[in-house]
Protein backbone atom coordinates (compact mmCIF):
# COMPACT_ATOMS: atom_id res chain seq x y z
CA UNK A 1 0.00 0.00 0.00
CA UNK A 2 1.34 3.54 -0.70
CA UNK A 3 1.60 5.91 1.22
CA UNK A 4 -1.20 8.50 0.02
CA UNK A 5 -2.94 5.21 0.21
CA UNK A 6 -2.40 4.74 4.02
CA UNK A 7 -3.93 8.37 4.08
CA UNK A 8 -7.07 8.69 1.81
CA UNK A 9 -8.13 5.08 3.34
CA UNK A 10 -9.48 5.61 6.38
CA UNK A 11 -11.97 7.88 5.80
CA UNK A 12 -12.93 5.31 2.84
CA UNK A 13 -12.62 2.44 5.18
CA UNK A 14 -15.50 4.26 7.10
CA UNK A 15 -17.39 5.24 3.98
CA UNK A 16 -17.22 0.89 3.52
CA UNK A 17 -18.10 0.29 7.09
CA UNK A 18 -21.40 2.51 7.04
CA UNK A 19 -22.71 1.25 3.44
CA UNK A 20 -21.91 -2.21 4.43
CA UNK A 21 -24.09 -2.54 6.91
CA UNK A 22 -26.70 -0.21 5.74
CA UNK A 23 -27.42 -2.31 3.10
CA UNK A 24 -27.09 -5.35 5.55
CA UNK A 25 -30.15 -3.42 8.00
CA UNK A 26 -31.85 -2.98 4.98
CA UNK A 27 -31.79 -6.47 3.53
CA UNK A 28 -32.45 -8.92 6.56
CA UNK A 29 -35.79 -9.21 8.19
CA UNK A 30 -36.79 -9.90 11.59
CA UNK A 31 -33.26 -9.42 12.62
CA UNK A 32 -31.34 -11.43 14.73
CA UNK A 33 -29.83 -14.71 13.37
CA UNK A 34 -30.74 -13.95 10.39
CA UNK A 35 -27.96 -11.21 9.82
CA UNK A 36 -25.35 -13.59 10.12
CA UNK A 37 -25.34 -15.30 6.74
CA UNK A 38 -25.54 -11.48 5.36
CA UNK A 39 -22.61 -10.41 7.24
CA UNK A 40 -20.39 -13.36 6.32
CA UNK A 41 -20.69 -13.00 2.82
CA UNK A 42 -19.70 -9.04 3.16
CA UNK A 43 -17.79 -8.72 6.19
CA UNK A 44 -15.58 -12.43 5.30
CA UNK A 45 -15.41 -13.06 1.39
CA UNK A 46 -16.02 -9.51 0.07
CA UNK A 47 -14.18 -7.65 2.51
CA UNK A 48 -11.87 -9.46 4.30
CA UNK A 49 -12.70 -7.66 7.51
CA UNK A 50 -12.56 -10.73 9.43
CA UNK A 51 -12.21 -14.18 9.12
CA UNK A 52 -14.98 -16.96 9.66
CA UNK A 53 -13.80 -17.83 13.51
CA UNK A 54 -14.31 -13.93 13.76
CA UNK A 55 -17.90 -14.33 13.20
CA UNK A 56 -18.27 -17.54 14.96
CA UNK A 57 -17.01 -15.78 18.06
CA UNK A 58 -19.09 -12.18 17.40
CA UNK A 59 -22.05 -15.12 17.74
CA UNK A 60 -20.92 -16.37 20.96
CA UNK A 61 -20.29 -13.08 22.24
CA UNK A 62 -23.45 -11.62 21.29
CA UNK A 63 -25.21 -14.62 22.78
CA UNK A 64 -23.70 -13.67 26.12
CA UNK A 65 -24.09 -9.69 26.09
CA UNK A 66 -27.09 -7.68 26.32
CA UNK A 67 -28.61 -5.87 22.67
CA UNK A 68 -30.09 -6.76 19.66
CA UNK A 69 -27.28 -9.23 17.37
CA UNK A 70 -27.03 -6.96 15.04
CA UNK A 71 -25.79 -3.80 17.16
CA UNK A 72 -23.33 -6.44 18.72
CA UNK A 73 -21.66 -7.69 15.53
CA UNK A 74 -21.66 -4.48 13.60
CA UNK A 75 -20.07 -2.52 16.70
CA UNK A 76 -17.37 -5.69 16.97
CA UNK A 77 -16.92 -5.97 13.31
CA UNK A 78 -16.55 -1.88 13.15
CA UNK A 79 -13.99 -1.99 15.72
CA UNK A 80 -12.14 -4.67 14.34
CA UNK A 81 -11.59 -2.60 11.23
CA UNK A 82 -11.44 0.52 12.31
CA UNK A 83 -11.11 1.32 15.90
CA UNK A 84 -14.08 3.25 18.00
CA UNK A 85 -15.17 5.75 14.75
CA UNK A 86 -15.30 2.33 12.89
CA UNK A 87 -17.87 0.89 15.14
CA UNK A 88 -20.01 4.04 14.97
CA UNK A 89 -20.16 3.97 11.42
CA UNK A 90 -21.20 0.25 11.02
CA UNK A 91 -23.95 0.73 14.03
CA UNK A 92 -25.59 3.67 12.25
CA UNK A 93 -25.19 1.85 9.09
CA UNK A 94 -27.39 -1.03 10.28
CA UNK A 95 -29.77 0.91 12.55
CA UNK A 96 -30.72 3.64 9.99
CA UNK A 97 -32.56 1.92 7.42
CA UNK A 98 -35.26 0.95 10.05
CA UNK A 99 -35.30 3.70 11.50
CA UNK A 100 -36.05 5.33 7.81
CA UNK A 101 -38.72 2.85 7.71
CA UNK A 102 -40.54 2.85 10.56
CA UNK A 103 -40.67 6.68 10.58
CA UNK A 104 -42.09 6.39 7.39
CA UNK A 105 -44.72 3.72 7.96
CA UNK A 106 -45.79 4.78 11.72
CA UNK A 107 -47.54 7.34 10.30
CA UNK A 108 -49.34 5.44 7.79
CA UNK A 109 -50.35 2.79 10.53
CA UNK A 110 -52.23 5.70 12.54
CA UNK A 111 -54.38 6.69 9.58
CA UNK A 112 -55.30 3.69 8.15
CA UNK A 113 -55.79 2.15 11.64
CA UNK A 114 -59.39 2.69 11.91
CA UNK A 115 -60.52 1.27 8.13
CA UNK A 116 -62.71 -2.21 8.90
CA UNK A 117 -60.77 -3.34 6.43
CA UNK A 118 -57.08 -2.96 8.33
CA UNK A 119 -58.97 -4.03 11.77
CA UNK A 120 -59.77 -7.28 10.34
CA UNK A 121 -56.50 -7.66 8.59
CA UNK A 122 -54.74 -6.97 12.32
CA UNK A 123 -57.07 -9.47 14.06
CA UNK A 124 -55.98 -11.91 11.57
CA UNK A 125 -52.53 -10.81 11.93
CA UNK A 126 -52.38 -10.99 15.93
CA UNK A 127 -53.68 -14.88 15.69
CA UNK A 128 -50.43 -15.39 13.65
CA UNK A 129 -47.92 -13.29 15.49
CA UNK A 130 -48.67 -15.76 18.53
CA UNK A 131 -48.04 -18.56 15.91
CA UNK A 132 -44.60 -17.33 15.35
CA UNK A 133 -43.80 -16.30 18.47
CA UNK A 134 -44.74 -19.56 19.71
CA UNK A 135 -42.75 -21.41 17.29
CA UNK A 136 -39.91 -19.26 18.13
CA UNK A 137 -40.00 -19.82 21.94
CA UNK A 138 -39.98 -23.48 20.80
CA UNK A 139 -36.96 -22.98 18.74
CA UNK A 140 -35.00 -21.14 21.76
CA UNK A 141 -36.21 -24.25 24.20
CA UNK A 142 -34.61 -26.87 21.85
CA UNK A 143 -31.58 -24.83 21.63
CA UNK A 144 -31.06 -24.21 25.54
CA UNK A 145 -28.72 -26.57 27.54
CA UNK A 146 -31.20 -29.10 29.34
CA UNK A 147 -29.94 -28.86 33.81
CA UNK A 148 -32.01 -29.22 36.51
CA UNK A 149 -30.71 -25.30 37.13
CA UNK A 150 -31.85 -24.49 33.25
CA UNK A 151 -35.72 -25.93 34.18
CA UNK A 152 -35.92 -24.41 37.58
CA UNK A 153 -34.86 -21.01 36.36
CA UNK A 154 -37.21 -21.80 33.27
CA UNK A 155 -40.00 -22.42 35.46
CA UNK A 156 -39.49 -19.89 38.03
CA UNK A 157 -39.50 -17.00 35.13
CA UNK A 158 -42.45 -18.33 34.19
CA UNK A 159 -44.30 -18.29 37.21
CA UNK A 160 -42.96 -15.38 38.79
CA UNK A 161 -43.94 -13.42 35.17
CA UNK A 162 -47.11 -15.10 34.16
CA UNK A 163 -48.81 -15.07 37.73
CA UNK A 164 -47.29 -13.20 39.96
CA UNK A 165 -46.39 -10.23 37.72
CA UNK A 166 -42.82 -9.42 39.09
CA UNK A 167 -40.40 -7.39 37.57
CA UNK A 168 -38.86 -8.57 34.32
CA UNK A 169 -35.69 -7.00 35.28
CA UNK A 170 -35.77 -8.46 38.64
CA UNK A 171 -36.42 -12.10 37.52
CA UNK A 172 -33.39 -11.85 34.80
CA UNK A 173 -30.75 -10.69 37.97
CA UNK A 174 -32.18 -13.27 40.25
CA UNK A 175 -31.86 -15.59 37.68
CA UNK A 176 -27.86 -14.73 36.77
CA UNK A 177 -27.32 -14.62 40.59
CA UNK A 178 -29.07 -18.90 40.77
CA UNK A 179 -26.85 -19.25 37.56
CA UNK A 180 -23.42 -18.10 39.08
CA UNK A 181 -24.28 -19.41 42.50
CA UNK A 182 -24.69 -23.07 41.22
CA UNK A 183 -21.92 -22.75 38.15
CA UNK A 184 -19.68 -21.64 40.99
CA UNK A 185 -20.62 -24.68 43.61
CA UNK A 186 -20.41 -27.35 41.60
CA UNK A 187 -17.03 -25.88 40.21
CA UNK A 188 -15.33 -25.90 44.30
CA UNK A 189 -17.35 -28.99 44.50
CA UNK A 190 -15.14 -30.89 41.79
CA UNK A 191 -12.00 -29.41 42.75
CA UNK B 1 -39.42 14.76 30.15
CA UNK B 2 -40.44 12.33 27.88
CA UNK B 3 -37.48 12.64 25.69
CA UNK B 4 -34.96 11.90 29.10
CA UNK B 5 -38.03 8.70 29.76
CA UNK B 6 -37.81 7.24 26.59
CA UNK B 7 -34.27 7.12 26.65
CA UNK B 8 -33.69 5.86 29.85
CA UNK B 9 -36.69 2.92 29.13
CA UNK B 10 -35.43 2.18 26.29
CA UNK B 11 -31.60 1.69 27.50
CA UNK B 12 -32.76 -0.61 30.52
CA UNK B 13 -34.55 -2.97 27.78
CA UNK B 14 -31.17 -2.94 25.50
CA UNK B 15 -29.54 -3.48 28.51
CA UNK B 16 -31.63 -6.40 29.79
CA UNK B 17 -32.40 -8.45 26.77
CA UNK B 18 -29.78 -11.28 25.89
CA UNK B 19 -29.85 -13.38 22.20
CA UNK B 20 -31.72 -11.66 19.51
CA UNK B 21 -35.49 -11.45 18.51
CA UNK B 22 -38.28 -11.94 20.36
CA UNK B 23 -35.94 -12.23 23.73
CA UNK B 24 -37.04 -8.22 23.97
CA UNK B 25 -40.46 -9.01 23.70
CA UNK B 26 -40.99 -9.44 27.83
CA UNK B 27 -39.18 -6.40 28.76
CA UNK B 28 -40.77 -4.36 25.96
CA UNK B 29 -44.55 -5.33 27.04
CA UNK B 30 -44.25 -4.69 30.69
CA UNK B 31 -41.95 -1.24 30.69
CA UNK B 32 -44.53 0.25 27.54
CA UNK B 33 -47.55 -1.04 29.31
CA UNK B 34 -46.62 0.48 32.35
CA UNK B 35 -46.31 3.58 30.72
CA UNK B 36 -49.59 3.00 28.84
CA UNK B 37 -47.47 4.12 25.57
CA UNK B 38 -48.86 1.30 23.88
CA UNK B 39 -51.73 -1.03 24.05
CA UNK B 40 -51.10 -5.19 24.03
CA UNK B 41 -53.11 -5.67 21.28
CA UNK B 42 -51.26 -2.48 19.30
CA UNK B 43 -47.94 -4.13 20.82
CA UNK B 44 -48.55 -7.24 18.55
CA UNK B 45 -49.87 -5.73 15.46
CA UNK B 46 -46.64 -3.94 15.76
CA UNK B 47 -44.56 -7.30 16.27
CA UNK B 48 -46.15 -8.41 12.91
CA UNK B 49 -45.23 -4.58 11.14
CA UNK B 50 -41.24 -5.15 12.66
CA UNK B 51 -41.05 -8.72 11.34
CA UNK B 52 -42.18 -7.48 8.01
CA UNK B 53 -39.82 -4.54 7.41
CA UNK B 54 -36.04 -4.95 7.34
CA UNK B 55 -33.69 -4.60 10.40
CA UNK B 56 -32.87 -5.36 13.93
CA UNK B 57 -36.60 -6.17 15.84
CA UNK B 58 -35.69 -3.79 19.02
CA UNK B 59 -34.49 -0.99 16.40
CA UNK B 60 -38.13 -1.13 15.18
CA UNK B 61 -39.57 -1.23 18.51
CA UNK B 62 -38.07 1.63 19.89
CA UNK B 63 -38.41 3.32 16.72
CA UNK B 64 -41.99 3.01 16.70
CA UNK B 65 -42.70 3.62 20.35
CA UNK B 66 -41.06 6.61 19.84
CA UNK B 67 -42.16 8.26 17.13
CA UNK B 68 -45.71 7.98 18.72
CA UNK B 69 -44.95 9.35 21.75
CA UNK B 70 -42.62 12.47 21.09
CA UNK B 71 -42.08 12.58 17.20
CA UNK B 72 -38.88 12.44 15.35
CA UNK B 73 -36.64 13.28 18.38
CA UNK B 74 -38.32 10.99 20.83
CA UNK B 75 -37.83 7.88 18.34
CA UNK B 76 -34.11 9.22 18.02
CA UNK B 77 -34.05 8.91 22.29
CA UNK B 78 -35.60 5.62 21.90
CA UNK B 79 -33.67 4.29 19.56
CA UNK B 80 -30.10 5.68 20.92
CA UNK B 81 -31.25 4.13 24.41
CA UNK B 82 -31.68 0.78 23.03
CA UNK B 83 -28.53 0.08 20.83
CA UNK B 84 -25.91 2.36 23.56
CA UNK B 85 -25.47 -0.15 26.04
CA UNK B 86 -24.46 -3.20 23.83
CA UNK B 87 -22.59 -0.28 21.25
CA UNK B 88 -20.80 0.16 24.70
CA UNK B 89 -20.17 -3.44 26.24
CA UNK B 90 -18.94 -4.72 22.82
CA UNK B 91 -16.16 -1.86 22.52
CA UNK B 92 -14.83 -2.96 26.05
CA UNK B 93 -15.84 -6.68 25.20
CA UNK B 94 -13.30 -6.10 21.96
CA UNK B 95 -10.68 -4.79 23.56
CA UNK B 96 -10.26 -7.38 26.24
CA UNK B 97 -11.74 -10.75 24.39
CA UNK B 98 -10.14 -13.45 25.50
CA UNK B 99 -10.53 -12.65 29.19
CA UNK B 100 -14.18 -12.04 28.82
CA UNK B 101 -14.47 -15.59 26.44
CA UNK B 102 -13.01 -17.64 29.62
CA UNK B 103 -14.74 -16.11 32.15
CA UNK B 104 -16.34 -17.69 34.79
CA UNK B 105 -18.52 -15.71 36.29
CA UNK B 106 -20.34 -14.05 32.83
CA UNK B 107 -20.59 -17.91 31.71
CA UNK B 108 -22.01 -18.57 35.42
CA UNK B 109 -24.44 -15.80 34.78
CA UNK B 110 -25.15 -16.97 31.54
CA UNK B 111 -26.71 -20.59 32.90
CA UNK B 112 -29.60 -19.02 34.43
CA UNK B 113 -30.33 -16.26 32.13
CA UNK B 114 -30.82 -18.39 29.54
CA UNK B 115 -33.47 -20.32 30.44
CA UNK B 116 -34.86 -17.31 32.29
CA UNK B 117 -35.56 -15.88 29.07
CA UNK B 118 -37.28 -18.66 27.76
CA UNK B 119 -39.53 -18.52 31.08
CA UNK B 120 -40.02 -14.92 30.42
CA UNK B 121 -41.02 -15.31 26.55
CA UNK B 122 -43.49 -17.95 27.59
CA UNK B 123 -45.19 -15.44 29.94
CA UNK B 124 -45.34 -13.21 26.86
CA UNK B 125 -47.11 -16.10 25.14
CA UNK B 126 -49.74 -16.27 27.69
CA UNK B 127 -50.26 -12.67 27.63
CA UNK B 128 -50.79 -12.30 23.78
CA UNK B 129 -52.63 -15.83 23.61
CA UNK B 130 -55.14 -13.54 25.86
CA UNK B 131 -55.24 -11.01 23.93
CA UNK B 132 -55.69 -12.39 20.79
CA UNK B 133 -58.30 -14.45 21.74
CA UNK B 134 -60.13 -12.75 24.58
CA UNK B 135 -59.66 -9.11 24.00
CA UNK B 136 -62.50 -7.52 26.32
CA UNK B 137 -61.72 -10.41 28.79
CA UNK B 138 -62.58 -13.82 29.80
CA UNK B 139 -66.60 -14.00 30.11
CA UNK B 140 -68.63 -17.23 29.49
CA UNK B 141 -70.35 -15.08 26.55
CA UNK B 142 -67.19 -14.53 24.76
CA UNK B 143 -67.19 -18.53 24.33
CA UNK B 144 -70.02 -18.03 21.91
CA UNK B 145 -68.93 -15.93 19.69
CA UNK B 146 -67.45 -16.08 16.06
CA UNK B 147 -64.37 -14.02 16.73
CA UNK B 148 -63.02 -16.06 19.33
CA UNK B 149 -63.67 -19.26 17.24
CA UNK B 150 -62.35 -17.94 13.94
CA UNK B 151 -58.96 -16.22 15.43
CA UNK B 152 -58.34 -19.74 17.38
CA UNK B 153 -58.79 -21.25 13.91
CA UNK B 154 -56.04 -18.79 12.04
CA UNK B 155 -53.87 -19.19 15.27
CA UNK B 156 -54.05 -23.29 14.66
CA UNK B 157 -53.35 -23.18 10.77
CA UNK B 158 -50.62 -20.66 11.14
CA UNK B 159 -49.03 -22.49 13.93
CA UNK B 160 -48.71 -25.64 11.87
CA UNK B 161 -47.40 -23.62 8.98
CA UNK B 162 -44.98 -21.83 11.21
CA UNK B 163 -43.51 -25.47 12.61
CA UNK B 164 -43.19 -26.49 9.23
CA UNK B 165 -40.57 -23.16 8.43
CA UNK B 166 -42.77 -21.27 6.18
CA UNK B 167 -41.71 -17.87 6.40
CA UNK B 168 -42.62 -14.94 9.44
CA UNK B 169 -44.24 -13.00 6.42
CA UNK B 170 -45.67 -15.06 4.51
CA UNK B 171 -47.23 -16.05 7.31
CA UNK B 172 -48.46 -12.63 8.57
CA UNK B 173 -49.80 -12.29 4.89
CA UNK B 174 -51.84 -15.30 5.61
CA UNK B 175 -53.20 -14.49 8.72
CA UNK B 176 -54.24 -10.63 7.46
CA UNK B 177 -55.88 -12.50 4.09
CA UNK B 178 -57.62 -15.04 6.30
CA UNK B 179 -58.83 -12.37 8.85
CA UNK B 180 -60.47 -9.98 5.85
CA UNK B 181 -62.18 -12.74 4.79
CA UNK B 182 -63.58 -13.87 7.65
CA UNK B 183 -64.46 -10.62 8.88
CA UNK B 184 -66.22 -9.98 6.20
CA UNK B 185 -67.85 -13.09 5.73
CA UNK B 186 -69.16 -13.76 8.72
CA UNK B 187 -69.76 -9.61 9.42
CA UNK B 188 -67.92 -9.75 12.59
CA UNK B 189 -67.41 -6.93 15.51
CA UNK B 190 -64.55 -6.03 16.73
Amino acid sequence: MSEDNAVFSRPRRLWQLFSTFFRIGAFTFGGGYAMIPLIQREAVEKHHWVTDDDVLEIIAIAESTPGPIAINSATFVGYRVAGVLGSACATLGVVLPSFIIILLISGLLREFQDIRAVKYAFYGIRAGVLALVLKSLWTMYRKCKKSPVAYAAMAGAFVAAAIFDFHVLIIIIACAILGLMVSLLSERRKS
Amino acid sequence: MIFLELFWTFFKIGLFTFGGGYAMLPLIQQEVLNRNWATNEELINFVAVAESTPGPFAINMSTYVGVEQGDIFGSFCATLGVMLPSFIIILIVAKCFEKFKTNRIVAGCMTGIKPAAIGLIGAAVVSIGETVFFPAGVTAAVFGTAALWVSLGIFLVMAVLAFRKVHPILIICLSAVAGVAAGYLLDLSL
